[in-house]
């Protein structure tokens, strides 16, 4: 586990996850929009013990590029152990309720691109025969709600897709995990008010980290408990859902 | 931005006052400033008073600045932002043999944290605080304007805001100097003293040859019992001595809720001074410590401050001038025995002469005495009140960092430079210790 190529870096998940395993002196390949970003925390995970990290910057809504830049990420690190897929952005549900280009670019960072990713890692993870495709989705996937069904939806490919990708591919030795965290406070969450159900991002990259280490594939919960939360709420009619 | 409205506690869990927290995570940002009203860099809230809040204000929380920038692994030389704290750079560095060149008792405060509180630690009469070894760092004012203060360049506001409270501006990067260490344990003596004359010999005899020295004293000893105490002395072992130790994994111990009433008390207290006195039957005893078990023993259990119930506690520090400090340690511990109060652990040590950069630093040369004292009401403010008064007349002051009560008089005799020290104030800053202590001083 000491090859590692992260799509959407400066995602504070992933940034999480780096670290933790920068810890065991592991390598990197970095790819996000902001080259100043993707500079800082090149130098934060080198002073926290990575072995090497090499940075791309690159627009990931970009949608025919992205089968070339798992190549080069995986010749740079020479295989990839571990992928992480964690780009995604929070759309305004209610510009995309009004406009076709915004749902649609919405869906082009969060889902499409994702998927393209994920097809092209897969191949590549199972012609080495082992490695982990850690995809980040999120309890939002689960149940349609008025507030975030855009972005729920585009959750809902990613989680549907990796499901079904880790029963295909396990046997190639590709253990792929979709991780639904529930509520994180990252800065993507900035501006909502935080309870007693918000983690921390450190607390669901530690545990995405455990989880591949210890090869788990499928779908996981981050925090655990979540898987309860949504059982509930899977099951509950619209009217309820509607409501939170 | 808006920014919750929210109740963060200082670690005393008094006072409790409802203020905005806003959260920056980026260094290179803007300082999120509210349309209106004051604010005042917030870390971990390990400060044990009001110097880390703001009430009716705004607090920047500053735990998102979290990255680290360099780390020189030969010159010990590490560069981080100013959120991350004292048990991450503990991580990163010691594992090269680096280790803090000063450090306070608990490892989960921040670096900007440390510099704005010029914190100290068991070596102070060695090292001297932690601003003596900050190399430089950046300091962000609210019209936008960013100096990098080192003692060469703005000298002045690098003086002004190591223990400058967080009022000059929000430091956002760091550079501190590492220690050199040879393993992370440490070897020495616990020593069993009955008196004040025996701990002051000891002092002695050991600030030449220990780089920590620590005591603890049992508040209560009256009369034959006052002053007794066990004298700890430490330092670093070399990779030879250390050879073959491990770290033990401590146990996840942690206070869980907050009980309904202070479960210290004077039954309490009586039964585990006597014990904690008493643990130890030889006089001397040989010593070996991982750096967790002896800097930061109270790290281990998380919340521990909840065990002072839902009314919170004070801690109280100060320092008295070598003159007579031995009289007046003595004053003050007669009084805190005379009053039944006062915590498990009373902790006393000599300072050092080394003077610090910090303007409004804490340590001077003297004895410094530190302890809780569980809030039962006015009698327990009333008998910090009588402390100070002691001290104050002794030409000693109290360490802002744990004071929730002080009088701002009693602040203005203790820290001479304060009038200097309002010319680096950052306009848009203030902090409920500010307002209740320096404003009227």
């Amino acid at each position: 586990m000491n090859r590692i190529l992260i799509f959407g870096a400066t995602s504070a998940i992933a940034q999480e996850v780096a670290r933790n395993l920068a810890k065991e002196g592991a390598s990197f390949f970095l790819v996000a929009r902001s080259a100043v970003a993707l500079g800082d925390i090149s130098a934060d995970l080198t002073v926290r013990g990575a072995a090497s990290v090499m940075t791309r910057v690159a627009d990931l809504a970009v949608l025919d590029t992205l089968a070339d830049l798992c190549d080069e990420g995986r010749d740079a690190l020479g295989g990839i152990d571990v992928a992480v897929i964690a780009h995604g952005i929070l759309p305004d549900q209610k510009a995309c309720e009004n406009s076709v280009d915004a749902t649609l670019g919405a869906l082009r960072v969060n889902a499409m691109s994702p998927a393209a990713l994920m097809t092209r890692l897969g191949e590549i993870i199972g012609h080495q025969g082992s490695g982990s495709l850690v995809v980040i989705s999120s309890v939002a996937g689960d149940r349609g709600r008025p507030s975030n069904y855009v972005y729920g939806a585009s959750k809902a490919l990613l989680s549907v897709m990796g499901e079904g990708m880790a029963l295909a591919l396990g046997s190639k030795g590709v253990n792929v995990l979709v991780v639904k965290p529930g509520f994180v406070d990252t800065p993507m969450t900035a501006a909502f008010p935080k309870g007693p159900l918000w983690a921390s991002a450190k607390s669901v990259g530690d545990g995405i980290v455990e989880a591949v280490r210890k090869g788990r594939r499928g779908v996981i919960y981050a925090p655990f408990w979540w898987r309860f939360i949504m059982l509930v709420i899977r099951f509950a009619p619209g009217f309820v859902v509607s409501k939170i | 931005m808006a920014g919750d409205v929210a109740m963060p506690m200082s670690w005393g869990r008094y006072p409790r006052l409802a203020q905005r927290v806003v959260h920056m995570a980026d260094r290179r940002g803007a300082l999120p400033l509210p349309a209106e009203g004051s604010i005042l860099p917030y870390g971990l809230g390990r400060s044990y008073g009001d110097s880390c809040l703001n009430g009716g204000g705004t607090l920047i929380a500053t735990r998102g600045l979290d990255r680290f920038i360099s780390f020189d692994r030969e010159s010990g030389e590490i560069t981080c932002e100013a959120g991350v704290s004292l048990a991450e750079i503990i991580e990163v560095a010691l594992p090269h043999g680096w280790f803090l060149p000063a450090t306070p008792g608990t490892k989960f405060v921040t670096l900007g944290g440390a510099i704005a509180n010029d914190v100290h630690g068991k070596n102070h009469h060695r090292d001297g605080t932690f601003g003596l070894h900050v190399k430089s760092f950046e300091l962000l004012r609210s019209d936008g304007t960013r100096l990098r203060c080192s003692p060469e360049e703005n000298a002045d506001y690098f003086a002004a805001s190591i223990g400058g409270l967080g009022l000059t501006g929000l430091i956002t990067t760091a550079t501190l100097k590492l220690k050199r260490v040879g393993s992370a344990f440490l070897g020495g003596q616990s020593i069993k003293f009955g008196s004040l004359d025996e701990f002051f010999d000891l002092s002695a005899e050991s600030a030449a040859t220990h780089e920590y020295v620590v005591s603890w004293i049992d508040c209560l000893g009256e009369g034959e019992t006052l002053g007794r105490g066990h004298f700890l002395r430490a330092n670093f072992l070399s990779a030879e001595e250390a050879a073959g130790m491990r770290s033990r994994r401590s146990l996840p111990l942690a206070v869980p809720v907050t009980p309904p009433v202070s479960l210290v008390n004077r039954l309490t207290l009586k039964a585990f001074n006597a014990a904690y006195y008493n643990r130890q039957s030889v006089r001397v005893a040989q010593k070996t410590w991982g750096v967790d078990g002896f800097h930061y023993p109270l790290d281990a259990i998380a919340n521990w401050n909840r065990i002072y119930g839902p009314r919170g506690f004070l801690q109280y520090q100060a320092v008295v001038p070598p003159r007579d400090q031995r009289d007046v340690a003595e004053a003050l511990l007669e009084e805190i025995a005379r009053s039944g109060q006062g915590s498990f652990l009373v902790v006393l040590k000599v300072f050092g002469d080394r003077r610090s950069p910090g303007l409004m630093s804490f340590p001077m040369p003297g004895t410094t005495l530190a302890l809780d004292f569980p809030i039962l009401g006015e009698a327990t403010f009333k008998l910090l009140d009588r402390l100070d008064a002691i001290v104050v007349e002794a030409g000693g002051r109290i360490y802002a960092a744990k004071d929730a009560r002080m009088a701002p008089e009693t602040f203005a005799r203790g820290y001479p430079d304060i009038e200097t020290f309002r010319k680096f104030v950052d306009p848009r800053m203030s902090s409920s210790f500010a307002r209740r202590v320096m404003e009227t001083a």
